[in-house]
């Protein structure tokens, strides 16, 4: 009998949305011209994808100039560190960077690079327990050299809420470029970058039901940026490279949906999480939820189990037909413990055994159901394992 | 009925995994990320990256889960501990051995039971007999004799041998080639090593030299007459047997006989003294579980590649045997493995001893 297989790991990623494909599909072979080219071919692309643009900018509540289309969320947090801090240090001499312990890697080892091989001084805000920033902390570390300001919107492994409004008018204040990673906020959260008071602000289409292989960066106008890949100048000179007409459009038919089915997506996802959360916390001995208790993105929990190999655990719940992901997700089976929840303070013992589950539209209660039937059973069998 | 089949990204291992596959077996491929030296995973031989790679992409490709299992740590705890407090108490130890008992057939297995699994899998050349009348499960050497790995195997007890198969066992080395050939897996053609996974293609005396300097310590080499010919580098760099690299000039080939480690002397000779009669093993294994009682006539396998010779095996007790073997063998190795075959048949082994304790 074939294994009914239940994804829950939707943070990982989405299925493109029926939708969404179609509205790609037509710009594969049918509308295939350069947007970049002058004739006809040329031109039906190139309105496909400033429609596109425009759509994005409504959603953002920003200027269509103001979206700078990627191939992901990744080279967004690429393209807004590198090119935020470089062009800070040319125009005010601004050399420390801001970051916080919880950052995706994307935006942490990015601005590793720019301390250990391009001579800034990177700092890291202080985070509490549930990996949050303090706005009034937050103040405290900015410096008159503080080149650039990157905070998570909403973490990827979990799930805490950062307060970016709040953080943002104090670096607004202090004419502070600041930059937050929207990769995973973008599916469920509010995105209007005016309220948000960001400068830049990555997403990525197969976070939201789009395809893999395209993501946006939103840059304030008047926001300095050095470009990262030059070349043919499409993007306002930003970002160089044949621009993706099929992908595009995809990303902004799936982040138009995303917004229009935001308050229906949650109002699905929140409560079968919330059973799963209480379940869990309730069944399994030793175990703790990690990052924010309520402040969290509605479709995320994910947990600590004490004494339990995280790696174990998410293989034996694969076997059994359950996909799920940890803090630590690591193919080559290295038990690393993740930098988020060591930042956080946890011990190795705990950090090791942590689980995140994230559901999405297509999550039934069922589903849901039977892993909070199956999950403690788990938990106990690795607990048991030797070595 | 699952099975978890031990995947290397090698031939055996791989075609092992495509044989269950198609005997309609629901397969899982595992790989044991073992300890490597810092800085050299590269060419670990058994878990490069490429190696894991090339398991992945035969997972792929027979559209089986695959999953990496990290065991460096208790893998260097166990198995490497052993192999350098092996050379600093004088003998050649064998760690595969070790790893075999404690890390494949144990924490691998049990792993594989816990994923629900009926039966662990591996590529070894050996092979399974149930006795039904007994119920015993016997272990055989593989049909390919080039190839045949019951000797590493030796150290299996009935729990375990009941809960494992070896699909190649069955096949010569060429038709395991011609399955991979058929079913196309992607397999690249690594030469079989018999290197130490974790030396990574370096020389042990490397590996002892970077792990254990304050134990390789100068000292003399002496003719059996206890006459100084020279001055060795270490004990841990000889082997009973061999003959290059001493740095002695003779008229007469010269080997090594002995290792003194009280006295930190080598001791060496020409051929003629090398061959021994006896040896005590300790440490055995009984694959049916239970010691036979009295002496018994076997052929012994001294060494992976020896070839066996006729001896007497007479239990001792508490797990120690005394072998006699009807002609002198060189080569008698303190460290390795004195395994007993019945014909066919592995009825166990023990690690040979400096001497009797």
């Amino acid at each position: 009998m074939e294994l009914q297989r239940i994804y829950l790991d939707y943070a990982a990623t989405t299925p493109v949305d029926q939708r969404v494909l179609e509205t790609m599909l037509p710009y594969f072979s049918e509308h295939y011209g350069n947007p970049s080219s002058i004739h006809t071919f040329g031109q039906e692309a190139e309105s496909a994808m400033e429609n596109a643009r425009e759509t994005v900018a409504q959603i953002l509540n920003c200027q269509p100039k103001e979206i700078i289309f990627t191939s992901c969320g990744s080279e967004s947090d690429n393209l807004a560190l590198r090119g935020a801090a470089f062009a800070a240090r040319q125009t005010r001499n601004a050399n420390h960077l801001l970051i916080t312990p919880v950052e995706h890697h994307a935006v942490s080892r990015t601005a590793e690079q720019l301390a250990e091989r391009h001579g800034f001084v990177l700092e890291y805000i202080p985070v509490d327990q549930y990996g949050q920033v303090q706005p009034d902390e937050f103040r405290r570390c900015l410096r008159d050299d503080t080149a650039l300001v990157s905070v998570i919107y909403a973490n990827n492994e979990i799930g805490t809420i950062n307060p970016i409004a709040s953080i943002g008018e104090i670096c607004r204040d202090r004419g502070i470029s600041f930059h937050t990673d929207g990769v995973q906020a973008a599916a469920y959260l509010p995105i209007d970058v005016n309220q948000l008071n960001v400068d830049l602000m990555a997403i990525g289409a197969h976070k939201f039901y789009g395809p893999k292989g395209i993501g946006a960066l939103y840059v304030r106008d008047g926001t300095p940026l050095i470009p990262t890949q030059t070349g043919g100048g499409q993007e306002y000179g930003i970002r160089a490279g044949t621009s993706n007409t099929p992908y595009i459009v995809g990303l902004a038919e799936a982040l138009r949906l995303a917004n229009e089915d935001r308050q229906q997506r949650t109002s699905h996802v929140q409560p079968l999480r919330d059973l799963l959360i209480e379940h869990t916390l309730a069944q399994i001995p030793d175990s703790q939820l990690t990052g924010h208790p309520q402040q969290r993105m509605p479709n995320h929990a994910s947990f600590v189990f004490k004494g339990v190999d995280g790696n174990a655990l998410l293989m034996m719940l694969d076997v059994e037909g359950f996909a799920c992901s940890s803090g630590s997700a690591c193919k080559t089976g290295s038990p690393e413990p993740s930098d988020v929840l060591t930042s956080l303070g946890y011990s190795n013992e705990w950090a090791l055994g942590s689980l995140r589950v994230t559901l999405g539209i297509q999550t039934k209660p069922e589903e849901i159901d039977t892993f909070n039937r199956h999950l403690p059973g788990a938990v106990q069998r690795i607990r048991q394992l030797i070595g | 009925m699952r099975v978890v089949v031990a995947m290397s990204g090698g031939v055996d291992s791989s075609v092992a995994a495509a044989l269950l596959k198609e005997q309609g077996y629901e397969v899982i491929g595992m790989m044991l990320r073992l300890w490597s030296e810092p800085g050299k995973e590269g060419s670990n031989r058994c878990c490069t990256p490429d190696a894991m790679e090339m398991a992945k992409r035969v997972a792929g490709r027979l559209k089986i889960p695959f999953y990496a299992i990290d065991v460096r740590e208790v893998f260097y705890d166990t198995v490497v501990k052993y192999f350098i407090d092996g050379y600093t108490q004088g003998i050649t130890p064998n760690p595969c051995l070790v790893c075999n008992r404690t890390i494949r057939f144990h924490i691998l297995l049990e792993r594989a039971l816990a994923f629900g699994a009926e039966y662990l899998a591996t590529g070894h050349y050996a092979r399974l007999r149930r006795d039904d009348l007994s119920g015993i499960v016997q272990l055989l050497r593989g049909i390919d004799t080039h190839k045949d790995q019951s000797y590493v195997l030796h150290v299996l007890n009935q729990q375990q041998l009941s809960r494992v198969l070896f699909p190649v066992g069955t096949l010569t080395k060429s038709e395991v080639r011609e399955v991979a050939r058929r079913i196309n897996l992607p397999i690249s053609d690594r030469p079989d090593s018999q290197d130490l996974c974790f030396l990574a293609g370096d020389d042990y005396r490397n590996f002892l030299e970077r792990h254990i300097p304050q134990n390789l310590e100068v000292g003399n080499i002496v003719n059996l007459d206890g006459v100084s010919l020279g001055t060795h580098r270490g004990l841990a760099y000889y082997t009973i047997g061999q003959r290059k690299g001493l740095g002695i000039t003779s008229k007469y080939p010269i080997y090594v006989l002995k290792k003194e480690l009280e006295s930190n002397t080598l001791v060496v000779g020409e051929e003629g003294y090398l061959g021994q009669r006896q040896l005590y093993t300790v440490n055995n294994n009984w694959i049916s579980g239970k010691q036979p009682e009295g002496s018994f006539r076997v052929q012994v396998k001294i060494r992976y590649k020896a070839r066996e010779a006729w001896a007497t095996v007479r239990p001792l007790g508490d797990y120690q045997t005394e072998v006699i073997f009807d002609e002198p063998q060189r080569d008698i190795t303190p460290g390795q493995a004195a395994v007993y075959y019945d014909d066919e048949m592995v009825l166990g082994g023990g690690i040979i001893a400096i001497d009797k304790e």
